[in-house]
């Protein structure tokens, strides 16, 4: 079975951008031809040949968003491997990290070969797992990081809380340097979130809502900066959303400190204003700030302190979400949406085509060290992007098990058009 | 002109003529309390349920005895006595008392948002009798009613209101709402007890006691919370006294005929001296009366009429 993609723009920043055909066969990139050169298919349909026909379309470096809750095992009520990975597929995304606060806990490897078994059977996007640093992400003990590396965790990360004990911080920073493997840091100081459910500014003040103020996420990223400093680990730090810690992060990397970090759609597209009627589909930690927080988040992007865009995929179903806003579960769904509102900021000429490239595959791949180059030999993980698609936001068209987005009914230009894994198609706009 | 709104969820979304309309057909209501049969017609084969999700002793009796003087059935549910505590949603219970056809839901809650919560989701009108630290509209209203009564106006008053902003449903509603009908209102805390722009809402953040009330027409404190003592807002309930304490002293820079409110229960000796509370100007009884005028004037206007123009 060959794939023969044509027409398109071929995008891999600082290696390919023109006009070009690229053939796929065995689940490898066999070959990047000039348009019109002799290639299968040229002279119309061959058997066993699957003619993509791509003009006016932009194709890349298979997208991964290192930060997504899969929820199995043990919240399949939420959303399965199996519908995780076609709401991935249908973003746009040929990889995924898998966050570790699964029940039980990925926290050792027997729960990370599960995940893996499970994605592999599937055959769709590929998943990438993450580790917990502590054991039950309890923050009290190390999890057996080396053995979960061995069975293929590429970070670690006690996502969805932090990890309060600053000694045990700096020693799971200093194991986790000799064995090669960074820390996803979820920066939050929960002393200081006292309990908030959105961000502290005027809008919580006028809902009557507990805020969470800035200083939860900066006080936690400035520690965690300096505990980098010292042991010279990897830091990454997760959905970073103030101004304060875009900041923080940008003086730190010119004095060379070892520090990388992602931000989220939401963050560069919706602030707390725009908290409607208690919707607790506009609830998530950290929370919608505000637009000067926003600004400073675009600023971030712009000039690299933002390394890359992660969707903080987090599903839950309408039991958790339809209820008070302050009882209602922390987190939207993000995948079938992070490439969209990403584009907005080519569209609005904040970030080229090839930075934005860089944010959503490339960088992303360097962090976990996976391949999406796309050069002769290299596995068929790609991503055909049509960026002139204008549609409306549907959650009831959501491959995810759970709809808990803020988006609905916003007008998006930009979707994924085809995403190829390993030389397969995993899916297809119109063939779904 | 007819009410038009079905539910009264918070004062924001009341227009000045609105508030009006309420006030005086809450005036008029307060009469049928002093007659030897206090009860009318008016509601009669009317259902109200009294929703109550937070203790509450002095609201629930002020709407139960509104309720009944209009001959409206009251029934009222408590937190205990609601399938809640067997884990059923705030949105299945109030379906599940839609199916019963009520006409008003009275809704106290814990969660800011709860009433608009289930506002969208029934056809009953819902009134908000405090929802967490979000919106508290019948107490702002009557507060409004007993200024109007005893100075004949809101517009151009000082209103001077003391005491935990940050965790006051009440605040926030009077704020709002003395606002709205031109008052100029003063607020005073300590700076842990001050809601981060609460100035937007229509109030001047004053640095001490004394500035707060310096010529104040009306001064309103707010019950410290001794169930916060453990918390980190103030060090202690005499400190607290000692800086914003209302006491006889202070009580000479307000404006002559001041008068002083207190939506209760009240901590004796702690924002508020005895004998202050005990004062000429003192109308915080007068309040509680008041309020069961305004909570009249609230069902009528809403089940009273005929249909709503925003229902839906």
């Amino acid at each position: 079975m060959q794939i023969l993609i044509k027409g398109a723009r071929v995008l891999d920043p600082g290696s390919i951008d023109g006009q070009k055909d690229i053939l796929i066969q065995d689940g490898l990139i066999h070959a990047i031809v000039d348009p019109g050169a002799e290639s299968p298919g040229v002279n119309g349909p061959e058997p066993g040949l699957e003619v993509i026909d791509a003009g006016g379309m932009i194709l890349v470096p298979g997208l991964i968003d290192i930060h997504v809750h899969l929820r199995e095992p043990g919240q399949e009520y939420k959303e399965t491997i199996e519908t995780g990975l076609q709401a991935a597929a249908r973003g746009g995304f040929t990889a995924v990290c898998s966050m570790p606060n699964t029940v039980p806990v990925n926290d050792n490897s027997q729960v990370t070969q599960f995940i893996l078994q499970r994605a592999r059977e599937l055959g769709l996007s590929r998943v990438y797992p993450t580790g917990a640093i502590t054991r039950g992400s309890k923050g009290q003990t190390l999890a057996e990081i080396y053995d979960m590396q061995q069975a293929g965790i590429v970070a670690v990360t006690d996502d969805g809380r932090p990890l309060e004990n600053s000694n045990l911080m700096r020693r799971a920073l200093e194991y986790c340097k000799g064995l090669d493997i960074p820390i996803f840091v979820h920066a939050e100081d929960m002393e200081l979130v006292d309990g908030g459910s959105m961000n502290e500014g005027q809008t919580a003040t006028f809902l009557g809502i507990k805020g969470i103020p800035n200083a939860a996420e900066s006080i936690m990223v400035v520690r965690d900066i300096a505990l980098s400093e010292m042991t010279g680990a990897r830091v990454h730090f997760c959905h970073i959303s103030t101004r304060e810690s875009v900041e923080a992060i940008r003086k730190a990397k010119k004095r060379g400190v070892n520090v990388t970090c992602e931000t989220a759609p939401h963050y560069f597209t919706l602030t707390d204003e725009d908290i409607k009627d208690y919707n607790a589909n506009f609830k998530m930690n950290p929370p919608l700030r505000s637009e000067a927080d926003r600004q400073a988040v675009i600023e971030g992007l712009v000039d690299g302190t933002i390394d890359l865009i992660a969707s903080d995929h987090a599903p839950h179903s309408v039991v958790e979400k339809d209820v008070e806003f302050d009882r209602a579960a922390f987190g939207i769904v993000g995948l079938e949406t992070s490439l969209p509102l990403s584009l907005k900021l080519v569209q609005d000429k904040k970030l080229t085509m090839e930075a934005l490239v860089d944010k959503m595959a490339k960088t992303p791949a360097r962090i976990i060290k996976a391949s999406n180059d796309i050069k002769q030999g290299n596995p068929a993980d790609l991503t055909l992007i049509d960026p002139d698609d204008t549609y409306v936001i549907d959650p009831s068209t959501f491959k995810s098990r759970s709809r808990n987005t803020p988006f609905a009914g916003m007008k998006v230009r930009g979707s994924a058009f085809l995403t190829v894994v390993a030389g397969k198609i995993v899916y297809q706009r119109g063939k779904e | 002109m007819r009410f038009a709104k079905k539910d009264i969820l918070d004062i924001e979304s009341l227009d000045p003529l609105e508030i009006s309309m309420i006030l005086d057909t809450a005036q008029g209501m307060k009469e049928i309390s002093e007659r030897p049969v206090k009860k009318v017609p008016t509601l009669r084969g009317k259902t109200i349920v009294l929703f109550f999700q937070e203790p509450s002793t002095r609201t629930r009796l002020s709407f139960d005895t509104a309720a009944k003087r209009l001959s409206a059935d009251s029934l009222s549910i408590s937190k205990s006595s609601s399938s809640i505590v067997k884990g059923e949603t705030l949105i299945d219970t109030a379906k599940n008392l839609e199916a019963m056809k009520p006409d008003v839901i009275v809704l106290r809650h814990p969660s800011s948002g709860a009433a608009h919560l289930i506002a969208g989701r029934v056809k009953a009108s819902v009134i908000n009798a405090g929802d967490g630290i979000h919106a508290h509209p019948s107490q702002a209203l009557l507060d409004m009613m007993s200024v109007r009564e005893k100075k004949g106006k809101i517009d151009g008053l000082k209103i001077s209101i003391i005491g935990d902003i940050a965790h006051s449903r009440v605040a926030r509603s009077d704020i709002a709402g003395f606002s709205k009908m031109g008052a100029q209102v003063f607020i005073c805390a300590p700076p842990t007890m001050i809601p981060m722009g609460i100035e937007k809402m229509g109030c001047t953040v004053s640095p001490n006691m004394e500035t707060c009330i310096e010529g104040a027409d009306v001064i309103m404190m707010l019950r410290i919370q001794k169930e916060r003592q453990g918390n980190i807002l103030f060090p202690t309930e005499r400190e607290y006294a000692t800086l914003f304490g209302l006491n006889r002293n202070r009580l000479g820079l307000a404006g002559k005929d001041v008068l002083i409110m207190h939506p209760g229960p009240m901590n004796r000796g702690v924002e508020i001296s005895s004998d202050v509370a005990d004062s000429g100007g003192s109308i915080i009884l007068e309040q509680v009366t008041n309020g069961v005028a305004l909570r009249m004037a609230l069902f009528y206007l809403v089940a009273g009429g005929g249909r709503h123009a925003d229902s839906h």
